[in-house]
């Protein structure tokens, strides 16, 4: 299992790689030398420090090997500057945001605790509706249950969130005035009333995603479950006389959720970007938004590192998921 | 797996049989008639319904209006009409969704029957393909768009550009999971004695590619093309829905709901209407998926 695991932690370096060039060429190669569209906000000095520091006039490699060294030398090291006050960076020109003069890093950072509370909490809601469903549609196979779950499935699937949501916007937030219709990122949670209005403004875009995502797992986990209650075991524990709440429960439940948790894994980095289009709608201010905001301001930088965030967060789940699955399902060893 | 509809040598009764079978599955039918009057709409609507001409005086007149006799889904803030608008829209959308399907199926296809046929191609064709899968799609497709809008536009004017370029990106973004399938497919079939006797007579790989194995994948391609489509169109909507899709004089539906977001508070109608039209049309593509998945399997198919 490690020399497993090591081996596909060498594996992504080169597929990273690979990723980032496509990425670096992708803007490298698009009409316009992007040094020329610096926009004349930059002050002059700034300008020729960050020309510099990503060599404009040398040959394509150059320019690429310089941008990933300020990708994963310069900024990690502004990083550990920031936890352990050392000077490892030295002063080296960051990565700076077109639009807003200050480092790209620092605007992630300061926008990811929006994406993760309404992006997370919706997952959770989404996997907490999706197991139930999935598992009763599957114990009652064909019920009148199932059929409504393999409807309300194949409208999660079918009916995309900018649609979901404008739906939700307009029945909970004008109509029936229960929520409001733009995220606050302001807010600050200080006493139970602002509390109640966090929860009341996370609300639609929850419930948004939370659904769109509860379709696609508990479709996974209606499948797993069918698979394993055919499986011998099944019948044995039920020939041992064992409660119907034991066997479904205990024993098929356990060993169904070993691929839906992989698949919970993998579909994290989708999260991210589908969270591109319900943080547009509801005005969250999050890191979707900021790609958006981005690109109708032409920030290259910007929307480079968010891009190959982005790839990062799906090459990282996809190894994730490869060993949680060797982990949780002993019959699975890749040595 | 092996055991592809096709290898049966009877193909008229095959094919009734396969339509037998498709006919049971309640979902895939009430996709099939609800996708053929929304196409049917969008390609014969246009010069059954055929708009006003208004001066632009009169049409700021009639702006906004609710449904009425004369504008049946009513107005939009220019004064246009909705429904003709609509199927304007639809017509867009639907190409999108079949254009970007037929790009991204021609290339999952050749890459998987490569990297199937040819065992020395499997390795890097196969570590493309996960490359491509590990590409994150939406923020790439929006870049792509930014960077080379105007460029081709300038080119080949703002319509066609537009569609050109969305096209292109979608297709040459979807095609991993049609070459995974088509692949894996090929790799059993290669091993199959037919193959074997077409390969014993001296059949070229050319050959036996298009003769033998080409028509035993066409029922798994099939149904990921219909997935695709409904990719294709929900990626499409997207993009317009952010604002980096189609221009506003040469709508899709995504497009029209994009413009109705702001007037959604006083106008809902002008989000509902294109939005249904998305919803309706993925959803009955991807039940007539489902239904053919089940009407090409032969191990369902006659039970």
């Amino acid at each position: 299992m490690l020399t497993f695991t090591l081996r596909r932690l060498l594996l992504a370096i080169p597929t990273l790689l690979v990723i980032s060039l496509v990425i670096f060429l992708l803007v490298d190669l698009a009409p316009g030398s992007p040094m020329s569209e610096i926009p004349l906000t930059v002050p002059p000095d700034v300008r020729q420090r960050m020309i510099e520091a990503l060599g404009a006039d040398q040959p394509v490699f150059v320019r690429y090997f310089l941008w990933l060294r300020q990708f994963f030398w310069v900024e990690p090291a502004y990083l550990l500057d920031g936890w352990f006050g050392t000077n490892l960076a030295g002063g080296e020109q960051r990565i700076l945001s077109w639009q807003s003069r200050s480092p790209v890093f620092t605007i992630i950072g300061q926008r990811i605790p929006q994406t993760l509370t309404v992006i997370g909490t919706a997952y959770i809601v989404g996997i907490l509706i999706a197991l139930p469903i999935g598992i009763y549609s599957a114990y009652r196979q064909y019920s009148w249950f199932d059929q409504a779950g393999t409807l309300f499935a194949m409208i999660g699937f079918s009916v995309p969130t900018f649609f979901s949501g404008t739906l939700f916007i307009i029945i909970f937030a004008v109509w029936l005035g229960w929520f409001p219709t733009k995220y606050d990122t302001n807010l600050a949670v200080t006493d139970w009333a602002s509390f109640v209005k966090q929860v009341q403004q996370m609300a639609l875009p929850v419930m948004t995603l939370g659904l769109a995502n509860a379709a696609a797992i508990s479709r996974f986990m209606r499948s797993s479950m069918l698979d394993n209650m055919a499986q011998d075991y099944v019948r044995t524990a039920r020939a041992k006389g064992m409660s119907e709440r034991t066997v479904i429960l205990k024993h098929v439940l356990r060993n169904s959720l070993i691929p839906v948790v992989t698949v919970i894994a993998l579909g994290i980095p989708a999260i991210f970007g589908g969270a591109i289009i319900t943080e547009n709608l509801f005005g969250v201010n999050g890191i979707g938004a900021a790609l958006i905001l981005a690109i109708h301001a032409s920030d290259l930088p910007m929307v480079q590192t968010l891009a190959f965030i982005f790839a990062v967060l799906i090459v990282v789940f996809n190894l994730i998921a490869d060993i949680l699955y060797g982990l949780l399902d002993p019959r699975i060893r890749y040595d | 797996m092996t055991d592809t509809s096709a290898a049966i040598p009877k193909a008229p009764s095959q094919r009734r049989a396969i339509w037998q079978q498709f006919r049971t599955h309640k979902g895939a039918l009430f996709g099939l008639i609800v996708l053929a009057i929304l196409t049917l709409a969008v390609l014969l609507g246009p010069y059954l319904w055929v708009s006003e001409k208004l001066s632009v005086a009169q049409a700021i007149k009639l702006k906004n209006q609710g449904p009425s006799l004369r504008f049946p889904l009513g107005t939009d803030q220019l004064g246009r009409d909705m429904l003709a608008r609509m199927m304007l829209a639809g017509r867009i959308s639907l190409a999108v969704g079949f254009v970007a399907m037929a790009i991204a199926i021609t290339l999952g296809t050749f890459v998987g029957i490569l990297a199937g046929f040819f065992r020395r191609l499997d390795g890097p064709l196969m570590r493309l393909t996960d490359m491509f899968l590990a590409l994150p799609l939406i923020p790439l497709l929006l870049v792509m768009v930014m960077l080379f809008r105007d460029r081709i536009a300038s080119l080949i004017g703002p319509e066609l550009g537009a569609f050109m370029l969305i096209v292109f990106a979608i297709g040459i973004t979807s095609w991993m999971q049609t070459a995974r399938i088509v692949r894996g497919e090929v790799l059993a079939l290669k091993e199959r004695e037919y193959v074997l006797a077409a390969r014993s007579i001296g059949t070229a790989p050319l050959g036996i590619i298009l003769r033998h194995i080409l028509p035993n994948v066409i029922s798994p391609v099939m149904v990921a093309a219909t997935l695709e489509i409904a990719g294709a169109i929900i990626t499409e909507s997207v993009l317009s829905f952010l604002g980096l899709g189609f221009p506003p004089d040469f709508p899709t539906w995504g497009r029209l709901l994009y413009d109705g977001l702001q007037y959604m508070q006083v106008y809902p109608e002008r989000v509902i209407w294109p939005g249904l039209a998305i919803s309706l049309t993925v959803l009955s593509v991807n039940y007539i998926g489902d239904g053919l998945r089940d009407a090409l399997d032969p191990r369902i198919r006659g039970r």
